[in-house]
């Protein structure tokens, strides 16, 4: 597979969630997403974007349409290779961080030593070495959603679905984590799909972002930054970027406005 | 899941328990228990009798007072280990485990200092509903928001109007919680104040059924306790539901 | 000192002053000195009774009834919970039963359960499992409930099969509630057994209290209320501190 060779491709999703209020949540949905891109979705909020993160990781079917991951249609499970960090807070309150973090490896039967020497490094690389040993309900909601960064990043998958993982950062700390999942990023080659709900956020990291209406989300639009590959937050200074960011605002404006019943 | 479908459930919830039923019937024989049909039948006619009445309406007013008793003994005690943070985390688990004893060992007490009259009755049936309405009271004020009280503040409300706005509606919903289980843990506790060392009640009907082998009387006394005990709690659970739904 | 530290000698402190008052209180004939023992002789009471052959024979039978209704109501709870839970329909419908469970004395069932299992121990253990299987039930559902949707997802997200996710999950995440179900559990096994024994059978320390009180032994019977309520409140504190310690360690204690 090349460099620009789709890694995960979706043809008219759609997902209406079952039951007796029908609710269409999402597509139909056509994207390709290119091996190695760094992909982030912005929208409205309740428009479908964690709707759409649980069907591309196969954790719910779409009532309609396809998923390719890999060349390999993706159906009832998720597959090997992908890893997701969730918006909620999913830390086991019952390991300590350590634990937390090594939960996917143990699963994997790897050796001690080995899980030891990736574990240390991820909890190292989020900034939770002080805390190895403390339990999820010692630390801040932050810290938390760092826990859960470091448990799917160890898993070393090669597409990476980030749910909001920044939400509950400050804007500072916020920043700071957009340069080392760059840098993440760039080393890994994997693919990155982030769904924020900061215009700046997406504009700052991604490659292409891509705009959803409100409910049933669609895209109405896909923004290619064009940034090199080596990019950090600087970039916000940049004068392209205050080009970015507005055209963001300007396509989401309207459907903010649908969101909260202005429309 | 729609309202039929509920009366559907309920409807094959109840043909299984007379299924059921039977079926003891058929294996344990009629030194054990009567048939569905006829029990209900038995139970009906003594709806009609005065004599059962007579025993009720000692079992329904000693409820009625222990429940009384209870309520607002539990609910001013609770307000008030609530309200005094540290007096309240003294007690929680002091009563917690009081909660657990048993406490049918303290009846003979009861009537050494009672007599056996309906006042140990009273006092047996308050023993179990006090201490949960306590618990749920204490919980309810412990667990209100900050938030909220800043919120009164805020909008300048006076004491008066905080309770009445703010305090009240948030502890409610716990407090109704507190108040069914102890509902039924204060007929639990009458009920078996009268088994035991008492001449009138339903309680008192059971056990002397029990030892005179009437096995129709005890099974028709017990089926009128349990059809009044479900739908009691019933219509209290569905209030409480309404009151939590509100939160 | 630590609030934790203080709150702990104020319960001391309370519960020494209580045991006090009551003793100077029967001491004066404040409380009828007929009807309460004082608590120092309740407990000398209560020592001397237990050096007795035939009083330990009532501990054992009594303890060991209360262990196997206990053990089976905690087993059969949780196995009840957990397909209850899987079938939501099912569990709507019998709810109000559950609800309304415990205002139902269970003896009442006695004669249908001496019928069905005949005389001896198996109608008492049938009454202390009754007793205690709705609160291992109940607390088995509500832990269930509890476990944040998410984290079945995250279990799911690390292709874990059914087992993996009840073991490695769903059970740490319900532990909390499930260790609740198991404290309750053995209180209404005990209240049972000893309810059941008081007002029914012909052995064991409920009898034994029943006994002491018919023929006026006020002494017998002081002791041994003693000890089945230090039983009662010695095994719940006992759990409670354990249990507590399982909290502490995931930061909530
Ligand atoms: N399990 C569900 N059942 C029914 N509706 C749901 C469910 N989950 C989400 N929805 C609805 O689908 C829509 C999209 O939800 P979601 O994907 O979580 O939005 P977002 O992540 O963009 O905020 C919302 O209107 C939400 O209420
Ligand atoms: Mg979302």
């Amino acid at each position: 597979m090349t460099e620009t060779a789709a890694h995960a491709v979706l043809r008219g999703v759609t997902r209406v969630y079952p039951g007796a209020s029908q609710v269409h949540a999402l597509g139909p949905i056509d994207l390709d997403i290119a091996k190695g891109e760094f992909f982030s979705v912005v929208g409205p909020s309740g428009c479908g974007k964690s709707t759409l993160l649980d069907v591309l990781a196969g954790l719910n079917p779409p009532s309609a349409g396809t998923i390719v991951f890999e060349g390999k249609p993706v159906a009832g499970s998720v597959p090997d290779g992908v890893g997701v960090v969730f918006q909620e807070d999913a830390s086991f309150p019952w390991l300590t961080v350590r634990d937390n973090v090594a939960f996917g490896l143990r699963r994997l039967g790897m050796d001690a030593a080995e899980i030891a020497r990736r574990v240390d490094y991820a909890v190292g690389f989020m900034g939770l070495a002080d805390f190895a040993g403390a339990y999820p309900a010692q630390l801040s909601g932050g810290m938390r959603q760092r826990v859960c960064i470091a448990r799917t990043l160890v898993l070393q998958p090669r597409l990476i679905l980030l749910d909001e993982p920044f939400g509950a950062l400050d804007q500072q700390t916020r920043l700071l984590m957009g340069d080392e999942l760059l840098r993440l990023w760039r080393e890994t080659g994997a693919t990155v799909l982030l769904i924020t709900h900061a215009l700046d956020e997406a504009a700052m990291l991604s490659d292409r972002v891509g705009v959803m209406s409100s409910r049933p989300g669609r895209f109405i639009d896909l923004v290619e930054t064009g940034w090199p590959r080596d990019r950090d937050s600087r970039i916000v200074s940049d004068a392209a970027f205050g080009a970015v960011t507005a055209r963001l605002w300007s396509s989401l404006r309207t459907e903010s406005m649908k969101a909260i019943g202005r429309g | 899941m729609s309202r039929r479908q509920g009366v559907l459930d309920g409807t094959l919830i109840l043909l299984a328990i007379l299924a059921v039923w039977q079926g003891l019937y058929q294996y344990a024989g009629s030194a054990a228990l009567t048939p569905p049909w006829a029990t209900v039948r038995y139970a009906v006619d003594l709806l009609g009798t005065p004599n059962f009445w007579g025993h009720a309406t000692q079992t329904l007013s000693a409820f009625a007072w222990s429940v009384a008793i209870s309520a607002v003994l539990g609910i001013a005690l609770g307000l008030w280990f609530g309200a005094f943070r540290f007096a309240g985390d003294v007690a929680e688990p002091m009563l917690a485990s009081l909660y657990t004893i048993p406490k049918v060992t303290l009846y003979p007490v009861m009537l050494l200092l009672f007599g056996l009259g309906p006042s140990a009755k009273i006092a047996f049936g308050v023993i179990h509903g006090l201490i949960p309405v306590v618990l749920f009271t204490l919980g309810a004020v412990k667990n209100i928001r900050p938030v909220l009280l800043r919120t009164a503040r805020s909008l300048r409300l006076s004491p008066i109007q905080t309770a009445r706005f703010v305090l009240v509606p948030a502890v409610l919903p716990e407090i109704a919680s507190g108040l069914r289980v102890g509902f039924s843990l204060c007929l639990l506790g009458v009920l078996i104040g009268e088994m035991f060392a008492s001449q009138r009640g339903i309680g008192f009907l059971i056990i002397n059924g029990i030892n005179s082998h009437n096995v129709k009387l005890t099974t028709a006394v017990t089926l009128i306790v349990i059809v009044f005990a479900v739908g009691a709690n019933s219509a209290l659970l569905a209030l409480d539901r309404r009151l939590h739904h509100r939160g | 000192m630590t609030r934790s530290t203080r709150i702990l000698r104020a319960r001391w402190g309370v519960s020494l002053g209580l045991i006090v008052l009551l003793e100077v209180a029967c001491r004066t004939g404040l409380v009828p000195p007929l009807a309460v023992l004082p608590p120092s002789e309740m407990a000398a009471a209560m020592v001397e009774l237990l050096t007795t052959e035939e009083v330990l024979a009532n501990v054992a039978a009594t303890f060991s009834t209360v262990a196997v209704a206990f053990l089976g109501a905690v087993l059969i709870g949780f196995a009840v919970g957990v397909a209850l839970h899987g079938i939501p329909r099912l569990r709507r419908a019998i709810d109000p039963l559950l609800a309304s469970y415990y205002s139902v004395p269970i003896f009442v069932f006695y004669p249908l359960l001496v019928a069905l299992f005949g005389l001896g121990a198996l109608p008492l253990i049938a009454i202390g499992f009754l007793a205690a299987l709705p609160a291992m039930l109940i607390a088995t559902l509500l832990g269930l409930d509890r476990v944040p949707p998410v984290l079945r997802r995250v279990a799911r997200m690390h292709r874990l099969g059914p087992a993996r996710t009840a073991a490695l999950v769903i059970l740490p995440a319900a532990l909390p509630n499930l260790f609740q179900g198991i404290k309750l559990s053995l209180a209404y096994a005990f209240i049972g057994v000893i309810a059941g024994e008081f007002i029914l059978s012909g052995g064991g320390l409920g009898y034994a209290i029943a006994y002491a009180y018919e023929s006026f032994d006020n002494r017998t019977m002081y002791g041994l209320m003693l000890f089945v309520l230090l039983s009662a409140v010695v095994s719940n504190t006992l759990l409670s501190a354990w249990e507590s310690r399982l909290q502490r360690r995931r930061g909530r204690g």
